[in-house]
């Protein structure tokens, strides 16, 4: 029969623990920088959070962008950008968020009037108008989604293991997220609704690879009653790495098209989604797993051994395979 | 684990197919007209279309009580001779303050303004409370539950007249929703630019007439308007101004109806209008009394034209002319005969999508949708084999189903939401992935395949359901507090997610019984 690939040899005996500190060190170094970068240069704030206007024009021809700005400034609109968005006839104009709701409908008005004059015979694709008192109310929501959700898979993984790996799975998570949020401050990528759902697929799609290898990690605890909870746990993301890897790939490949071709209102969100694949999975291993040894090192074994001896039952210590 | 009865076998079987079956509405459209024929909405991302949040002006609801309070209390206190130093309204406190020239009367105006106390909603709670101090004030201020009251109906009224416009103005199908406690949500498939719409919806169209004051000079700079007047600037000319009683004499609200027409003389475009019984006979009164006077026809403050009044108009007829174009004629006519907005709307969130945009994302998300299957497809089964086209048997299903559970619920798609597609097919292979990495496992630890098969199904089943569940919290959260386009990546991958497990657990699981039921291999093929 025809063998087929594997994305690692099965039987690995990798000692991930030993990079424990190595691992938590990294993660806290990019981490602080991208603290460093939420506030300087900040995130690039779309207008979903910032309030203003967008606007995608298309003109008949290649478009005159001097002769837009000409008429836009004719027109008395303060503009915070006209570049070119996508093939040479599609200009994106913004405009800043203006004092009041009606001065914001105001200026869109006075934006067609000038492409009227500038580009007779162009055509608005789109217009985004986000009002000051929408865009606070979306920023405030957006934040809480991210809350809520913490705390909702905090609680669920503590319901479900020990609070150790709720712990553990949380702090993880919360650094997987300020690094999504370094990377949309490194690389200009604008930070609008689309971005929120993305961090919290990020959110949701780290904490099932958690998930996973804590699953083991549990079966094991219950199987090697006497393995060291460093060994357990690096036997545990061993036999789960071909899965890991698997699927991080698979949703790695489904949002790799979406990036190249999915245009540019969603290409940003999928480059969000495939660092934080990156990010996601390899938390799992170099950070989630070491937080669970600190936390657990002495506690989760010492109770399992605690249940030995109070109960020594017949052939309880380690026999792999248990029916 | 492994074993499926026969029931269970065609349950499972039936639900694919109800899926499939499901999913034809989307295809075409319904034979006859009796069938259940729901489908997928394509959101206005996709579609092109515009999406207008608008705000009710919360405080001009407000104002205006509060002004004809002040009215109720004038008259109220008129026939007791009770007289006072001051009487305003403070809108910020939601109430009207009256000082007495004589704090003896205090207990007087009380009396008398106690009738204007009237219960307001469900609960028949008063609608305001009077208050009094020793030196001769007397507050009269709205409460809470009659504010929420009077803001409910305002939001719900403003919503019939939106409704009503939006109707006159020919969009088809429009979606006209409440959201919060003071917003109108307006969805217009179709309409990629939604400036006339907007224009409509821009004027509160409260239309008056009234008589003018030739005595007052309106246009001398720094001149007062004498009490019981007002000066307005006139519509086509805002330099000049005009003096107009403030008192109405006929309100707008007693149209029946408006229509743009043509002046027979002139040739201008003009709107002719038709009052109500009781407009009719006011009118007639007051043109009777008012021969060679002007009167103005006043719109949201703005005169519109004023004419003078040659003989006694009876009928109930009239007709406005004011330099209209057939465009500006057509919309006062529509305003007027849809009614009087009761509060200022302004458009707080405007996405607005042309249709060409909207076909060009469709492109774009379905290319990268079929890319991204084609990928996910290759790559189970190069890397599990036979196993792994089991599991795409299954991602097939699931797409279905999705597809049909989204129909069902007539689930709106935007491009967020084929991006949540994606995901969706990415994420739900993980199962198979699970799956089959244990049954390979329990392989290897030397089980014979039937129960290295059971096995690898039970084990990963608690692991499938804890990964899923945590994603599956995150994304209700997200349908929550999301807005729009977000919202359809939510119910994307919510409804996936869900689908992915049946198909995962059950579909696979059964694909792999009645394989190995039929084949009982001495090895499996992991």
């Amino acid at each position: 029969m025809w063998k087929k690939p594997r994305l690692v040899p099965d039987n690995t005996r990798i000692k991930f623990m030993r990079g424990r500190f190595m691992g938590l060190i990294v993660s806290a170094i990019l981490s602080t920088a991208s603290v460093v970068l939420f506030f300087y240069p900040g995130l690039n704030l779309g207008i979903d959070f910032a309030g203003g206007v967008v606007m995608e024009v298309r003109t008949p021809g290649p478009a005159d962008f001097g002769a837009i700005r000409a008429a836009l400034a004719a027109e008395n609109v303060g503009t915070q950008g006209v570049q070119r968005f996508g093939d040479a006839s599609e200009v994106l104009i913004r405009l800043g968020a203006q004092p009041s709701e009606t001065a914001t409908q105001a200026e869109v008005t006075r934006v067609k009037a000038a492409l009227d004059k500038a580009e007779p015979g162009s055509k608005v694709l789109r217009t985004d108008a986000v009002g000051a008192s929408v865009s606070a109310e979306l920023f405030r929501n957006g934040l809480l989604a991210l809350g809520i959700s913490l705390v909702m898979i905090l609680v669920y993984i503590w319901f479900r293991f020990e609070w150790q790996f709720a712990v553990g799975a949380v702090v993880t998570l919360i650094l997987d997220v300020t690094k999504a949020i370094g990377f949309l401050a490194l690389t200009r990528i604008e930070f609008d609704l689309v971005m929120v759902a993305a961090i919290l697929t990020i959110l949701g799609y780290s904490t099932n690879d958690k998930v996973v290898v804590y699953d083991r990690v549990r079966e094991n605890l219950r199987k090697y009653k006497t393995m060291p909870l460093r060994d357990l746990i690096d036997l545990s993301i061993n036999e789960t790495l071909n899965r890991t890897l698997g699927t991080s790939m698979t949703v790695f490949i489904a949002s790799l098209p979406l990036a190249l071709f999915g245009g540019e209102s969603i290409s940003g969100f999928a480059w969000v989604m495939l660092f934080g694949i990156v990010v996601g999975t390899s938390s799992s291993i170099f950070i989630a797993a070491p937080i669970l040894l600190f936390l657990g090192e002495h506690r989760l074994r010492r109770d399992a051994a605690a249940v030995v001896t109070a109960k020594p039952l017949p052939k309880a210590s380690s026999r792999p395979g248990t029916p | 684990m492994m074993y499926f009865s026969r029931l269970k076998t065609w349950l499972i079987l039936g639900a694919c197919l109800l899926g499939a079956l499901l999913c034809l509405p989307n295809l075409f459209a319904a034979p006859v007209a009796w069938l259940p024929w729901r489908t997928v909405h394509l959101g206005l991302d996709l579609r092109g279309g515009s999406y207008l949040l608008l705000e009710v002006d919360m405080k001009a609801v407000i104002k205006e009580r509060l002004d004809g309070l002040l009215d109720g209390v004038r008259q109220a206190l008129r026939p007791g001779s009770i007289f006072y130093a001051t009487l305003e309204a403070q809108p910020d406190q939601n109430r009207v303050l009256l000082r007495l020239r004589n704090p003896a009367q205090t207990d007087a105006a009380v009396a008398a303004l106690k009738p204007l106390i009237s219960p307001e909603g469900p609960t028949n709670v008063p609608d305001m409370a009077i208050d009094t101090t020793p030196d001769g004030q007397v507050l009269l201020t709205l409460s809470p539950v009659a504010l929420k009251a009077r803001a409910l109906g305002a939001v719900q009224q403003s919503i019939e007249i939106v409704r009503r416009r939006i109707d006159e103005s020919g969009v088809l199908d429009p979606q006209i929703t409440q959201q919060g406690d003071d917003r109108i949500v307006v969805q217009l498939p179709g309409i990629g630019d939604p400036e006339r719409i907007k224009t409509l919806l821009g004027k509160t169209a409260h239309m008056t007439f009234r008589l003018v004051d030739e005595t007052a000079n309106a246009n001398t700079p720094g001149a007062v308007a004498p009490p019981g007047d007002e000066f307005l600037a006139m519509q086509d000319n805002p330099q000049q101004k005009i003096g107009v009683r403030k008192r109405v004499d006929v309100d707008g609200g007693d149209l029946t109806d408006a229509r743009a027409g043509t002046n027979s003389q002139t040739g201008e475009w003009v709107v002719n209008f038709t009052f109500n019984s009781v407009g009719a006979r006011r009118f007639a009164d007051i043109s009777r009394a008012n021969v060679n006077h002007r009167f103005a026809i006043v719109l949201d403050d703005k005169v519109i034209s004023a004419p003078v009044i040659r003989e006694a108009i009876t009928g109930g007829r009239g007709q406005i002319s004011g330099s209209f174009t057939a465009a500006s004629a057509n919309d006062l006519a529509v305003l007027l005969r849809a009614g009087a907005l009761p509060a200022p709307l302004t458009v707080v969130e405007e996405r607005s999508v042309g249709p060409e945009l909207g076909a060009d994302s469709i492109r774009a998300g379905a290319m990268s949708l079929a890319i991204g299957f084609v990928m996910v497809i290759g790559f189970m089964g190069a890397f599990y084999g036979l196993f792994g086209w089991f599991a795409n048997a299954a991602l097939v299903v699931n797409l279905v189903l999705m597809l049909a559970v989204m129909s069902l619920l007539e689930a709106t798609l935007t491009l967020p939401g084929m991006a949540g597609i994606l995901l969706t097919l990415g994420m739900a292979v993980d199962a198979n992935i699970l799956i089959n990495e244990r049954i390979r496992e329990e392989t290897r630890n030397g089980r014979p395949p039937l129960a290295a098969l059971e096995a690898g199904f039970t084990r990963a089943y608690s692991t499938i359901f804890d990964s899923n569940a945590t994603a599956f919290l995150a994304h209700v959260m997200l349908f929550a507090f999301g807005s729009g386009p977000v919202r359809g990546f939510a119910v994307t991958i919510t409804v996936g997610i869900a689908t992915s497990l049946f198909t995962a657990w059950m579909l696979t699981r059964l694909l792999v019984s009645k394989w190995y039921a039929a084949h009982r291999p001495l090895l499996l093929p992991v």
